[in-house]
């Protein structure tokens, strides 16, 4: 594809999903009703850590309405082979709080509700251990952190320069465990039939989820079908198959029914994954004018004792600024918690925040300002590794950035502005994200009444990803956009890579792109013409992805924002907030706009109002619902804008795009608290920034 | 949920005699709270009464120059109407400052009154928790207690009553009207809500059968010049951290009357009476307003979690009643 022909590509297109959408046409996995299907509702253990005794199955099968209830004692066995987190009722062992323990299916919804919440379970309860903290003998070295990063790394003499560097930042920042809370809860309906295993599901990935539930029934993938065209959200909670799905494949395969499963929001803080709370130590050494010679990053995290996921918090430390001596380590601790997972931007997210942060404080130390600080050790290679970026213009961002937000006429001293009784204060950060690629396959088909159809098991998650796709292959086959469709969200069409990693346009659009390439030469070999029965071409990526240059590829940003802090309440409003991204070419720029707004404000959310907070003596999350939870409201987000440098980059893939569903999200946090700092004086390392860090 | 049944009462008597039966049977409002909780297992009611076409949605002016206002009246409504808003503005303010638009135009006013606490404890039923189970403890002492009580909290309950429009309502000195299994009697505000001492389960001084018909507002010219402010952690959508509902009268640089309460700081809104009387006669100054404020939380007694929100109570007093003594 010929970037410079495109007419649709970066153009910007409504979603084609839109009116299905806004219609009620489109059918998200629980709306889906197979004939006679039946209800079931979970049971989630009420302790920790212990084992499951006994289970009252009996007694709620007197109720009216419920078919079966099953737990370890009386459930069909999995293969042996399944992971310790999706072995759904296969052992009486409780690892967290919330842990499935048994589940109930009846008629109706109500009643399975009901006969779930009077079953009585008996338990043999042992002491647990939740809380998360850096001297916890039981901290240790993970083989790698998510999702195949080395644990530690090192370079020179990290220790000694920070010994003899003019000046040292050395500080230690916490970021609290966070809950994704997509729009729509997760839900599964499985149907049995003729011996394979169709799934309704909420996922961002059918062909990798087909990939893990087949071998758990002893089947082969292909006599699994996991569909899920609709997707209300995912934020990485819906990346990886959760215990739901197979709890509903199991309970279907008990019943002889169809079962609708449907997590809660409340069920949703224990079984469907978080963000783990990390603490951080960031050490930055630098000489009087800010030019860092070392800088340290470890990072403490949390995982659960049945599955590990090591959050790569410091990774994006390994390349962001240049510096002789480094070094960068994560450390894990199993506690008695729920498993920990992706969510937007996982390392990123929260080490960004330490990062960043720690750089504002250096540009205080240093009295330098924090726009040029970065700019001043910005570098030119990749630090760790060697390699070369293969564009890197987190400069340009900077420096955009600073002009749009008038950040010139900033006075650097903090807890001096005020309008009434409010302080004002401004705040800048970096951002990035890694632009990944993976192998994928899809397919493309030419009707003879002059339509296209464009197969790829893809995931159109809220992004926008089914629109752009229709962008690339209108471009690819040279048609206008109204005559291509683009099916996505289903295991049985061309297996593709799970919407993540902010790769999916970059994974996916190489895969489209190349499908119609193929299916352009195939009509050409054809005069042009279509014959009667259509003609088809297919495309895997897999051996051009592997090809490619080795290279530093990363997208880059910088988030400024100004907050206002009432002097009186402590309370903190975000005035303004600004992203300026470099992540090379935007597609279509309405839903890009989304996404990085979408990331900001989320961003923003995690500055001053997400924290799940863990209960001691139960060990739970215990404001798991969003009216405890808070995310963000509209009246939270006052200002919001985002704006991109061009960036051209042909050493990414055919559309010279990097991946814009995380970056927002990075650096927002650190931004804001920096503005708080500037605002106040006070500087806030823990997040989130609530009042009563404030006010006094 | 378990299941239950539905009525809609056909007259006041016949709701209050349902109720008043004991048996399970309760009112419904808008339902903004009691569903949720029932979808909890928190209430488990076996009938649920539906007061919203009985108890009265009208507004009325008294003889004295006070409005009544019917128990079943939606939040909304009350918020918007003119002459809530010109003699009442701290009412009109502090029910705007709750929940959403949504849920406003739900919820009623007998239901808002009685909605139940926040605490996460109490809507968990796999957890112990006094008010919800007598007896059983109350977990969020050693735990989560971050927005409950510093004043007024006794060993088994440290709860706080979450509604913003009980906070202006007890700082007017509203009137509860309530027809109960013995007949119409009325219940001062402050006066409603009661402190847990060893009773945490009970909320009010409401009992079974008791329906709140009306809530009537005296007459209070100082309540032109009134105002509500609600401290939280987000710009909307959800509970004060702590509030203040005031209204002052200033003549000649002295305060003449003034009448303040405080929300989210104790099981009940909590008229804030000694501050009161230290500002009557005392100069209109920030020190003064300071002095009462100190005054009046010197009985607080917070928790490790929540002591942040006896300064954060002190200065959202004084500004409130600094900017009503600078209003114009
Ligand atoms: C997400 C969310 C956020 C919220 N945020 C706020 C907030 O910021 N501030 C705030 O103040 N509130 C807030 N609320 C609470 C809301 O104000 C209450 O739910 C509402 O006022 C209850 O009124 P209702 O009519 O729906 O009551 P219902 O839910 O119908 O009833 C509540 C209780 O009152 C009883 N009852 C109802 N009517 C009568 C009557 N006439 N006489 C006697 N008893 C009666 C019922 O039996 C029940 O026990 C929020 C609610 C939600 C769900
Ligand atoms: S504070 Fe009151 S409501 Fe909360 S757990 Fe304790 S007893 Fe229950």
């Amino acid at each position: 594809m010929t970037v410079t022909g495109a007419r649709v590509t970066g153009s910007a297109l409504d979603r084609v999903d839109g009116p299905e959408k806004v219609t009620g046409r489109a059918r998200y996995a629980y709306e889906h009703r197979p004939r006679d299907v039946a209800y079931a509702v979970p049971v989630q253990a009420a302790i920790a850590r212990g084992e499951v005794v006994d289970v009252d199955v009996d007694a709620v099968l007197q109720w009216p309405g419920v078919i079966a209830a099953m737990w370890h004692g009386n459930a069909p066995r999995l293969a042996p082979s399944a992971a310790a987190e999706l072995a759904v009722l296969q052992s009486r062992q409780v690892a967290y709080r919330g842990q499935y323990v048994a589940v109930v299916v009846a008629e109706t919804y109500e009643q399975a509700c009901e006969a779930a919440r009077l079953l009585r379970v008996q338990y043999e309860e042992r002491p647990h251990d939740v809380a998360l903290r850096v001297d916890h003998p039981g901290m240790y070295r993970p083989d790698h952190v998510n999702p195949d990063y080395p644990t530690d790394s090192s370079l020179g003499d990290p220790e000694a320069a920070l010994a003899s560097a003019a000046v040292v930042v050395d500080a230690t920042y916490a970021t609290p465990a966070e809950h994704h809370n997509p729009m729509e809860p997760h839900a599964a309906v499985a149907v049995w039939e003729e011996g394979g295993l169709t799934v309704h599901d909420s996922t961002q990935g059918a062909s990798g989820l087909r990939a893990t539930i087949a071998p758990l029934f002893g089947m082969p993938p292909d006599r699994v079908r996991i569909v899920s065209p609709y997707v209300g959200g995912g934020f990485g909670s819906k990346g990886k198959a959760h215990p739901h799905v197979v709890l509903a494949a199991l309970a279907a395969k008990q019943v002889g029914r169809p079962v609708k499963l449907a997590v809660t929001r409340q069920q949703m803080f224990a079984v469907t994954g978080y963000r783990t709370p990390t603490v951080q130590r960031v050490r930055l050494g630098a000489d009087g004018d800010g030019r860092l010679v070392a800088i340290t990053h470890e990072a403490f995290e949390q995982t659960s004792t049945i599955s590990e996921f090591a959050e790569q918090t410091t990774v994006a430390t390994r390349m962001m600024y240049a510096a002789p001596h480094r070094h960068t380590s994560h450390r894990l601790v199993r506690l008695d918690v729920p498993t920990p997972t992706w969510m937007r931007a996982p390392g990123e997210a929260p080490g960004m925040f330490a990062l960043e942060s720690a750089m504002d404080e250096l540009a205080v130390a240093c009295g330098v300002d924090p726009v040029e600080l970065r700019v001043r050790n910005d570098p030119e290679r990749d630090p760790e590794s060697g390699l070369p970026f293969s564009s890197r213009n987190l400069v340009a961002c900077l420096r955009e950035g600073a002009r749009r937000f008038g950040w010139h006429e900033r006075d650097p001293r903090p807890g001096i502005r005020r309008r009434g009784r409010v302080l004002v204060g401004t705040g800048v950060a970096s951002s990035t994200y890694p632009a990944y690629r993976v192998a994928s396959r899809a397919s493309a088909r030419a009707e003879p009444d002059g339509r296209f159809t464009v197969r790829i098991a893809a995931a159109d998650i809220g992004t926008g990803a089914r629109t752009v796709l229709t962008q690339l292959a209108a471009d690819a086959l040279a048609v206008p956009p109204e005559r291509v469709r683009v099916e996505v969200g289903d295991s049985a069409l061309p297996k593709a890579s799970t919407a993540g990693g902010s790769m999916g346009t970059a994974s996916w659009g190489t895969a489209v792109v190349r499908a119609c390439e193929a299916l352009m030469d195939e009509l050409a070999r054809h005069g042009g013409a279509v014959p009667p029965p259509g003609l088809s071409a297919e495309a895997d990526t897999a051996q051009e992805v592997r090809g490619q240059r080795k290279l530093a590829r990363h997208a880059y940003g910088a988030q400024f924002a100004e907050v206002g802090v009432d002097v009186d309440t402590g309370e903190v409003r975000v005035l303004r907030l600004l992203g300026v991204f470099a992540a090379g070419r935007i597609l279509n720029p309405k839903t890009a706009r989304s996404q990085f707004i979408g990331g900001m404000t989320m961003g923003m959310s995690m500055a001053l109002l997400e924290e799940s907070v863990l209960d001691r003596e139960f060990g739970d999350y215990l404001n798991h619902d969003l009216a405890q939870y808070h995310l963000a409201t509209c009246a939270d987000v006052r200002d919001i804008e985002a704006a991109w440098v061009e960036e051209d980059d042909p050493d990414l893939n055919p559309m010279g795009s990097k991946g814009i569903g995380e970056i927002g999200i990075v650096g927002t946090a650190a931004a804001i608290a920096s503005a708080v700092h500037h605002a106040t004086g006070v500087r806030v390392r823990d997040l989130p920034i609530r009042l009563d860090k404030l006010v006094g | 949920m378990r299941p239950f049944g539905y009525q809609r009462a056909a007259s006041t008597r016949a709701a209050v005699e349902a109720v008043g039966a004991g048996d399970g049977a309760v009112f419904l409002g808008g339902g903004t709270n009691l569903v949720d909780l029932m979808r909890l297992g928190v209430a488990t009611p076996h009938t649920l009464v539906d007061v919203t076409r009985i108890a009265p949605a009208t507004i009325e002016e008294t003889a004295g120059g006070g409005l009544l206002v019917g128990g079943g009246v939606r939040n909304g409504e009350l918020a918007a109407h003119p002459l809530v808003r010109r003699r009442y503005p701290v009412l009109s303010q502090a029910v705007l400052a709750g929940a959403s638009g949504q849920i406003r135009n739900m919820a009623t006013v007998g239901g808002n009154l009685l909605q139940r606490t926040r605490c996460s404890y109490f809507q968990d039923v796999t957890k112990p928790c006094n008010k919800r189970q007598p007896g059983s403890g109350c977990p969020a002492r050693e735990g989560d207690h971050r927005n409950l009580a510093i004043i007024g909290h006794s060993e088994s309950c440290v709860a706080t009553q979450p509604s913003d429009m009980a906070v202006a309502l007890a700082a007017l000195g509203a009137t509860v009207h309530v027809e109960g299994p013995g007949g119409p009697r009325a219940v001062p505000m402050p006066g409603l809500h009661r402190l847990p001492g060893d009773q945490p389960q009970r909320d009010t001084v409401l009992g079974p059968g008791d329906l709140i018909t009306a809530v009537e507002l005296p007459p209070l010219p100082l309540a032109a010049r009134s105002r509500y402010r609600k401290v939280r952690d987000r710009a909307s959508f959800s509970f004060a951290v702590v509030s203040v509902a005031a209204a002052l009268e200033v003549a000649g640089g002295v305060v003449r009357d003034c009448r303040i309460a405080l929300g989210a700081v104790a099981h009940v809104p909590w008229r804030a009476e000694t501050a009161e009387a230290a500002l009557r006669g005392a100069e209109a100054t920030e020190a003064e307003f300071t002095r009462a404020a100190e005054l009046e939380l010197a009985g607080a007694r917070p928790l490790p979690g929540n002591a942040y929100k006896v300064p954060l109570a002190r200065n959202l007093l004084v500004r409130v009643l600094t900017d009503l003594a600078e209003a114009p």
